[in-house]
């Protein structure tokens, strides 16, 4: 398998890797994926009073590709409104890292774990919002 | 300093041994005569050659030479072995046995004869990688024609036991079959002792050229097979097609070391082989697969829990080594020897199968251990289930999104 030299980059220098302390107001957490598809991927956002996402942290369990997009996607919601954030698409995050065929999934699972993010953030704040958090990404095993 | 990437691979193949190949040299140019030339001496030379190379390889595992037949690698051995048995001896039966942890050259000719209208018993190993005497044996059926059992497996490095298969084997009739293309030079074989009558080898594994093999094919009692390659009835016609002077030599000069070296040559690799052994499992959640003593010394096969198998690969790449995950697959398939010994697919996609060789030197071990175990922490850093795992979450509970 040759990896572009961004998914390289995002695995050697991974951007926000870690977790929350637990009390941390304005705190969300998405998980998607399951270890027998060889995936899981944690996405921590972190939301200030105006709904904005100030920070946000992964923890990624996967193959390359899938610590690059889990990388990618906590650089690019930061300092997006929670709507804006569900604006990123996984075709988006494929195109930047050009992620081959065999690895769109991970790219799905990053834009799941956004969607499943912020899902949890309106729950925990009162708003509902409708998401498929798992739906749309192939699990080849 | 050490040169990178480091081999760790050696049951993928081996570097052909210098002195190997300095003996195989002349047979390309000079002495390029057709050994089956009986007519003038470029001929005759090569003949020569190639009867001494047959001797080597039969005094490895104390055979007749008679008893040896070149063939293009291990591969070609088994298939004209099975084939061959289950062909010949059609009229007996239809029914084979073999273990599921077996190399593909014998499963998928196992395969095929099934769709020829022949029956397969694919038998469990036990959890150790190894098969059981009483499944075995109950498995064998007055219509079974052959028996296939592998020396050395390949991923695990695990020993059967083949001297008590065997004998089991002879007392019902069935012809047994070895593969022992991981076994040459690595254990030692006595043909004239075990009870079984077809045996496979390859070169390549033992620090010969690729591309050359043998199969041992009994003579008292004497075994028939049905060739599967038909011409000019070289090899007593079991195997028809020119005879590759230049391999032959160089599969004859590696046996004749491995022969000569391999008591020296274990006792160093073993050395090398605990020391990784004892490095590695100094990493929590680290699982070797396989029984740890009925093994070659070469073979180290371990699972890390809670780190992905792909990304594992990549994060030691400066290590020549095999995984469990075929990862440079479209889709990660996890190693059907390492499921048939009941590991689950994360622990067998994280798995690592490290072979060492003749040239693995100390300072290659020890870089290797400090490199896993960096990278082993790098990556359970970043890992979620690994946290989990910290906070005492047990992860079969867990109900996963299906995706």
């Amino acid at each position: 398998m040759s990896y572009s030299t961004k998914v390289l980059d995002h695995y050697e220098n991974p951007r926000n890797v870690g977790t929350f302390g637990k009390d941390d107001e304005g705190v969300a957490t998405g998980m998607v994926g399951a270890p027998a598809c060889g995936d899981v991927m944690k996405l921590q956002i972190k939301v200030n009073k105006d709904g904005v996402i100030e920070d946000a942290k992964f923890k990624t369990y996967g193959c390359g590709s899938a610590i690059a997009s889990s990388s990618l996607v906590t650089e690019w919601v930061k300092g997006k409104t929670l709507d804006e954030a569900l604006t990123i698409k996984n075709t988006q995050i494929a195109e930047e890292l050009a992620l081959p065929p065999v690895k769109i999934h991970c790219s799905v699972l990053a834009e799941d774990a956004i969607k499943a993010a912020v899902a949890d953030y309106k729950a925990k704040h009162g708003a509902m919002v409708e998401t498929a958090a798992c739906k749309g990404s192939d699990c080849t095993v | 300093m050490i040169k990178r990437p480091i081999y760790l691979d050696y049951s993928a193949t081996t570097p052909v041994d210098p002195r190997v190949a300095e003996k195989m040299i002349p047979y390309l140019t000079e002495k390029f005569g057709n050994p089956a030339s009986r007519s003038h001496e470029f001929g005759w030379d090569a003949e020569k050659a190639v009867e001494e190379a047959r001797e080597q390889v039969a005094a490895l595992v104390n055979a007749d030479p008679r008893e040896i037949i070149w063939t293009s690698g291990a591969t070609e051995s088994n298939n004209l072995a099975i084939k061959g048995a289950a062909h010949f001896y059609k009229g007996k039966g239809k029914h084979l046995v073999t273990v599921m942890t077996e190399h593909k050259a014998v499963i998928d000719t196992m395969r095929h004869l099934e769709s020829e209208g022949y029956e397969v018993t694919y038998l469990m190993p036990e959890s150790s990688g190894l098969v059981d005497r009483e499944k075995f044996k109950a498995a064998l059926r007055p219509d079974t024609i052959l028996a296939s059992v592998m020396l050395v497996n390949n991923e695990i490095g695990v020993i059967q036991d083949i001297a008590s298969l065997g004998e089991i084997c002879r007392a019902r009739g069935v012809l047994f079959h070895v593969d022992a293309a991981q076994a040459t030079g690595k254990v030692t074989i006595d043909l004239a002792q075990l009870k079984v009558d077809l045996m496979s080898f390859s070169a390549h594994k033992t620090y010969g050229p690729k591309g050359i093999g043998a199969l041992y094919v009994q003579r008292k009692p004497r075994v028939r097979l049905e060739a599967q390659m038909h011409g000019g009835g070289h090899e007593r016609g079991l195997r028809s097609g020119t005879l590759a002077t230049h391999q032959i030599v160089g599969m004859g000069e590696a046996f004749r070391i491995a022969r000569e070296e391999m008591a020296t040559e274990n006792e160093r690799i073993r050395y090398l082989r605990d020391r990784l052994y004892q490095g590695l499992s100094q990493i929590e959640e680290a699982h070797v697969n396989g029984d740890m003593e009925q093994r070659v010394p070469h073979n180290l096969n371990i699972s890390f829990s809670f780190v992905e198998g792909e990304s594992l690969i990549m994060a030691i790449r400066e290590l020549a080594v095999s995984s469990g995950s075929a990862c440079t697959s479209a889709s990660l398939e996890p190693s059907y020897v390492l499921r048939a010994l009941g590991r689950s697919d994360e622990l067998a996609h994280s798995s690592i199968r490290f072979t060492i060789g003749r040239f693995t030197t100390e300072e290659e071990i020890d870089f290797a251990i400090d490199l896993v175990k960096a990278k082993i922490g790098r990556l359970r850093e970043m890992s979620p289930l690994w946290d989990m795992f910290k906070e005492g979450v047990d992860l079969s509970t867990v109900q996963w999104a299906a995706h």
